[in-house]
């Protein structure tokens, strides 16, 4: 990695940065280039707040206006395995940020270790949602030709009948966005996946890891994402 | 330059406490949706969640330790837009009842 390519630049003053292979000529130094990587991956993120923000308006319009199905719908889901995905999702984020510091001190082997565990973490996860999806085609909670909900919001013992296209809408809420919380998961696992390997292969090193970085700030940002899903999708009135 | 780099990442016990912190209140919503808090059991998970949100961005994502101060901007920005997207769409719906 080290050889004879330099990059040398005025503005360079450090001998390892010098060179350092990964820096390129337009950025005055390696910090330079990170913090502008780094500014580029959150201009993204911020898109997807306001992507997965248009949805958590909708569901915040509708369960105003319809809570008692909302309510429902939500006592139908199963709240434990929604509460293992959340444990599984921390500990991911966990083991991604584990993954930069292993980077940034150069362990190649152990950074690998963490980007593999993060990646079967988020396959256990998709798993997990599977099997919840699995309950929702058998119970006909599937919004669709097929829809069926006869349960009735239980509220303290009082069981108030729920018109059945008010609780089509909390499940169409509830696929749209756990399913594209899901795509986002599959996109992460695909990206760990690479830089595994990559990482394996020697592409990184203490002077550059800011792909590892930046892919560690999405999958914490889907972890986010989840963290504000699972009270508002399982958790409404879970008390009655 | 090494000193920003020294600074972007803390000790492994910290990260392990911080995720064990996330699981601590993980726990915590659970419990607290079965118990009758009234109108205040959504006020106390959407709470929790936002804490919990607030530790990852802090100590996950290196908010709190970037050096750019235009990073922070585009964050601050971010959820400063998307609160405007919720609350002006509230604003609306939610005093439509009194026509």
């Amino acid at each position: 990695m080290h050889d004879s390519q330099s990059t040398t630049g005025p503005a360079t003053t450090m001998e390892h940065e010098a060179h350092n292979p990964a820096l390129r000529h337009h950025f005055a130094d390696a910090q330079q280039q990170k913090n502008a990587a780094s500014l580029g991956m959150w201009l993204f993120l911020v898109t997807e707040i306001m992507f997965f923000g248009g949805m958590f308006c909708a569901y915040l319009v509708y369960r105003l206006a319809h809570f008692n199905a909302f309510a429902a719908g939500s006592q139908q889901l199963n709240i434990w395995m929604g509460a293992t995905n959340t444990a599984v999702l921390i500990v991911s984020s966990v083991t991604v940020v584990l993954a930069v510091k292993a980077a940034e001190a150069g362990k190649r082997k152990v950074l690998v270790g963490y980007l593999v565990v993060t990646v079967l973490l988020g396959m256990t996860f998709l798993v997990i949602k599977g099997f919840e999806y699995r309950e929702k085609f058998e119970k006909h909670h599937v919004p669709g030709p097929t829809f069926n909900f006869t349960d009735k919001f239980d509220d303290n013992g009082k069981q108030i009948p729920v018109n059945p296209k008010e609780a089509e809408l909390f499940f169409s809420l509830y696929f749209a966005m756990t399913g594209m919380h899901a795509l986002h998961m599959i996109i992460g696992c695909g990206l760990f996946t690479v830089l595994a390997v990559l990482a394996w292969k020697g592409h990184y090193n203490p002077g550059y890891f800011t792909p590892i970085e930046n892919a560690g700030l999405y999958w914490h940002l889907v972890d986010i994402i989840w963290i504000y899903l699972f009270p508002l999708l399982y958790l409404i009135s879970r008390h009655s | 330059m090494s000193e920003h780099e020294e600074h972007t990442t803390h000790s492994q016990g910290f990260y392990l406490a911080i995720g064990i912190g996330l699981l601590v209140l993980t726990a915590t919503t659970v419990g607290a949706a079965f118990v009758n808090l009234g109108p205040f059991n959504p006020i106390i998970a959407l709470l929790i969640a936002t804490i919990k949100a607030t530790l990852v961005v802090l100590f996950f994502m290196h908010v709190k330790g970037a050096s750019e101060k235009l990073t922070g901007a585009v964050v601050v920005s971010g959820f400063f837009f998307l609160a405007i997207l919720l609350s002006l769409s509230l604003a609306d719906y939610l005093t439509r009842s009194w026509r």
